[in-house]
């Protein structure tokens, strides 16, 4: 078994498309310290290449990807 | 005796020694200078973008593309000239004063976020009609609530004055935005040559 990441925040995002997602969890990942994780969980299957992308150039890191049916949950650390 | 001598040798090095203290300063100085024009040519983490078109698909994807970059954290400039101009008109905001070609500008231009039209298929109306009901089913937000998320994400608008005043737009009429402001062909310059990423749609 992996081991459970334990979110300080968790985000609805099921049933928003595109750029909803992003938006949202830019402002999301404010209302946490720096260290904490946010978990966003999403529907939008372009969040799979479009958080990376954010996270890269946001300076934040996605610690964890899981794919389960028809949804997407990131685990994402506040770096900045 | 020892004192002395030291004293000497140090009075005999100081005159070199503050002239090559001068020149080095002279160097720092000069490296100084080229870093400062350096990082001016460097861009700013900027999107620049002109909002040309006047046509409700074009519009969501410049809104769509703004937001995303706000999310992003880009600093996020968006210029609208010509056509683009009349969807930050605002429906509930009436001027009078204007003159009959402000006039028939004014009621032949959309008015507002609410009454652009898609580029094809617009089939009188129906077209966008149904475009509309689709992206309210799909949740796509629309073009009302892009152009809030915009202000809350800290994006610029700029306004063509030539533009406005060609179509006889009243600043009183465009709509409430939290970072709105006119400005000509300069203004966009200056900030498209700081941006990383410019665009024109």
């Amino acid at each position: 078994m992996s081991e459970e990441i334990k979110a300080d925040k968790v985000m609805d995002l099921k049933g928003m498309p595109c750029p909803m997602p992003v938006v949202k969890v830019s402002k999301g990942i404010k209302e946490i310290q720096v260290g904490q994780v946010l978990e966003a969980v999403t529907t939008d299957p372009g969040a799979l290449a479009d958080f990376p992308a954010w996270a890269r150039t946001s300076g934040n890191e996605i610690v964890k990807t899981e794919q389960g049916e028809g949804t997407i949950r990131f685990y994402i650390k506040r770096k900045v | 005796m020892e004192e002395n001598t030291l004293k000497a040798q140090t009075s005999e090095e100081t005159p070199e020694s503050i002239l090559k203290l001068k020149e080095v300063q002279q160097q720092i100085d000069e490296i100084k200078s080229k870093l400062e024009g350096l990082s001016k040519k460097v861009p700013e983490n900027k999107l620049s973008m002109i909002v040309f078109s006047g046509d409700l698909d074009k519009i969501l994807a410049s809104f769509i593309i703004a937001t995303g970059a706000g999310a992003m954290g880009m600093e996020v400039v968006m210029f609208f000239t010509f056509w683009g101009t009349s969807v930050l008109r605002d429906t509930s905001k009436q001027v009078g004063a204007k003159d009959l070609m402000g006039k028939m500008f004014g009621a032949m231009l959309p008015k507002g976020a609410c009454s652009v039209k898609l580029s094809k298929m617009n089939m009188a109306g129906m077209g966008t009609k149904m475009m509309k009901s689709l992206m309210k089913k799909k949740n796509v937000a629309s073009l009302k609530q892009m152009i809030e998320m915009a202000g809350e994400l800290g994006v610029q608008i700029y306004v063509c004055e030539m533009t406005m005043d060609l179509m006889g737009f009243k600043r009183e009429e465009m709509i409430d935005y939290p970072n709105i402001s006119f400005c000509g062909v300069a203004k966009f310059l200056e900030e498209a040559m700081k941006s990383k990423v410019q665009l024109f749609i």
